[in-house]
């Protein structure tokens, strides 16, 4: 079974450390990276770019493209998609191709990664 | 969780919203400051036991009026101080305010703080100091160590910027668009100056003063996340963050200024890069473009750039005629001429630059520039001439050292100097 691990934190403080600290963070969670990796069990791992670069896309008729990141409440995280795209517009089309394929009333929300590990899990 | 270092950091993320909150409840600036010191006192008392609050700027409002009030009834002298048990049930604290603070709210509370805080009336090193000790929190000690002044005079710098403030009318209803937009660019402005400060720091300054350009990152990425949807603060935060990427490569083991062309771009940093980037990105998609929008994508050209020689000149000289247009200004002009001698050479950007001789005569970077581009044609001994003047003209010795590097290349070579002059 795969499963998906989500990563939570405040993001006013995880922005405010310095360079050091944050790259003294990253060389401890490699040391978790590498195990899982070693045993074939890690797979694509992201670190996305804040909230203030998010775009969303909700679903509609005519899917509607909003700044900033996805704020309701009322719906829960049901997946995500990897996608390479050119530039942000790219994005927002690809996100609006699923929007008109899944009819359903909820959103897309956008993030730009910053950091992108391919992984390798059988 | 109860770790001291984790409560500062929360503290200090809630702290304008905090603030900015009991400022709109007491209409008072320095109340509003003593309530919330009163607020951090307390949850450092009960937070490591207690652990913390699920929305920690809703608790620190709730508890910082009620401190707020007692302090108002103390300086009436009708009342004793009342018991602790006023804020004993703290869960229900939070709940009651955080439905009360809709984001309309907070939004509108952050920007009258920092508008009061860079108020146009204010000189603008008052503006910045105000901000930093109000908004960021920072100590008097700290600013004053960024600012290379005491502490007792930074002391009396805020005190007379806070007397200031109290005397003007602060504007507590709600905004209307036209005001929110006035305020929004006062903000604006006042945080890309608090960024300069940080960043145009050369020298033994620049380690005491690189902070003040985090704040001003920090500042507007709070912006931001109050207002969405605005392309101008989108520009300036990426604006910030693509200029200090550079930040370890644009000085040298003696913290002189090391050109854009001679920095080493392994030093750069690609995490603010690639953020800077996707903001850029973002804020083009409005097709609104401003002066912040505009200088963010010409710096996102360079950081594009793996090498010098990779630069869109072409682009570049576009974005400084949109620049020129948007914002007319000799100095803008006078960057504009840099790219047309990459791209037309520096015949073509001589012709371009002597008509702005009377206005930036005072200038010295005008006398870097046109020295750069009589030594590329290979006249000499006008060059120095030029060089020899900016020298005089500069305000500091790192302005001083960087023209000199572009005379003693002049000697040196005797030869056209391929050197962009300003970094």
């Amino acid at each position: 079974m795969l499963y998906a691990i989500l990563c939570y934190d405040s993001e006013d403080v995880v922005s405010a450390w310095t360079k050091e600290e944050d790259d003294a963070v990253m060389a401890k969670l490699h040391v978790v990276h590498e195990k899982l990796a070693r045993e074939g069990r890690l797979g694509p791992t992201a670190r996305l770019l804040p909230t203030t670069s998010a775009t969303t896309v909700r679903k509609g008729a005519e899917p509607l493209v909003i700044d900033g990141p996805f704020a309701e409440t009322k719906e829960q995280l049901l997946g995500f998609y990897l996608v390479d795209c050119e530039t942000l517009e790219d994005a927002i089309g690809t996100a609006k191709d699923l929007a008109r394929a899944s009819s359903s009333a909820g959103s897309y929300e956008i993030r730009p990664v910053g950091l992108y590990l391919p992984g390798a899990a059988k | 969780m109860s770790d001291p270092a984790w409560i500062d950091a929360a503290l200090r993320s809630a702290r304008p919203q905090a603030v900015a909150a009991l400022m709109r409840h007491f209409r008072d600036l320095d109340l509003a400051e003593e309530a919330f010191q009163e607020a951090c006192l307390r949850a450092l008392k009960s937070w490591p036991e207690k652990g913390p609050p699920r929305d920690v700027a809703a608790w620190l409002i709730f508890v910082g009026r009620n401190a707020g009030i007692d302090e108002v009834r103390r300086r009436g002298k009708t009342q004793a101080l009342p018991p602790d048990e006023i804020i004993s049930d703290l869960e229900d604290a939070e709940a009651g305010i955080a439905q009360k603070l809709d984001e309309g709210d907070y939004r509108d509370d952050v920007l009258r703080l920092l508008f009061v805080c860079g108020h146009p009336e204010l000189p603008s090193t008052q503006q910045i100091a105000l901000a930093l000790r109000i908004v960021c929190g920072l100590s008097v000690r700290q600013i004053a160590r960024a600012f290379l002044v005491g502490e007792s005079a930074m002391e009396q710098r805020i005190t007379r910027a806070k007397a200031r403030i109290a005397k003007t009318e602060i504007p507590f209803e709600t905004p209307g668009p036209v005001e929110r937009a006035e305020r929004l660019a006062a903000v604006t402005s006042m945080i890309y100056l608090l960024f300069n400060e940080g960043y145009s720091a050369t020298g033994g300054e620049a380690p005491v003063r690189a902070p003040l350009a985090e704040e001003a990152i920090r500042l507007a990425r709070l912006l931001l996340r109050l207002y969405k949807t605005e392309p101008e603060i989108m520009g300036l935060t990426a604006l910030m963050l693509l200029q200090h990427s550079r930040a370890r490569a644009r000085l040298d083991a003696e913290g002189a200024i090391v050109l854009l062309d001679d920095q080493d771009r392994r030093l750069w940093d690609r995490k603010l890069i690639v953020e800077g980037l996707a903001l850029v990105d973002k804020a083009l998609r409005h097709r609104r473009p401003g002066p912040y929008q505009v200088q963010a994508a010409i710096s996102a050209l360079h950081a594009r750039a793996a090498r010098p020689e990779d630069t869109d000149w072409t682009q570049i000289e576009l974005l400084y005629a949109t620049l020129e247009r948007l914002q007319p200004s000799p100095v803008v002009t006078l960057n504009r001429a840099v790219a047309v001698s990459k791209l037309h050479g520096p015949d073509a950007a001589l012709a371009m630059i002597e008509p702005l001789a009377d206005q930036l005569s005072g200038y010295f970077n005008f006398h870097g520039v046109r020295g750069a581009f009589l030594a590329q044609l290979g006249r000499a001994g006008e060059a120095r001439a030029a060089f020899t003047h900016a020298i005089a003209l500069a305000n500091t010795a790192a302005e001083a050292a960087h023209i000199r590097m572009h005379l003693d290349r002049l000697m040196r070579d005797g030869a056209p100097a391929e050197r962009q002059a300003s970094a």
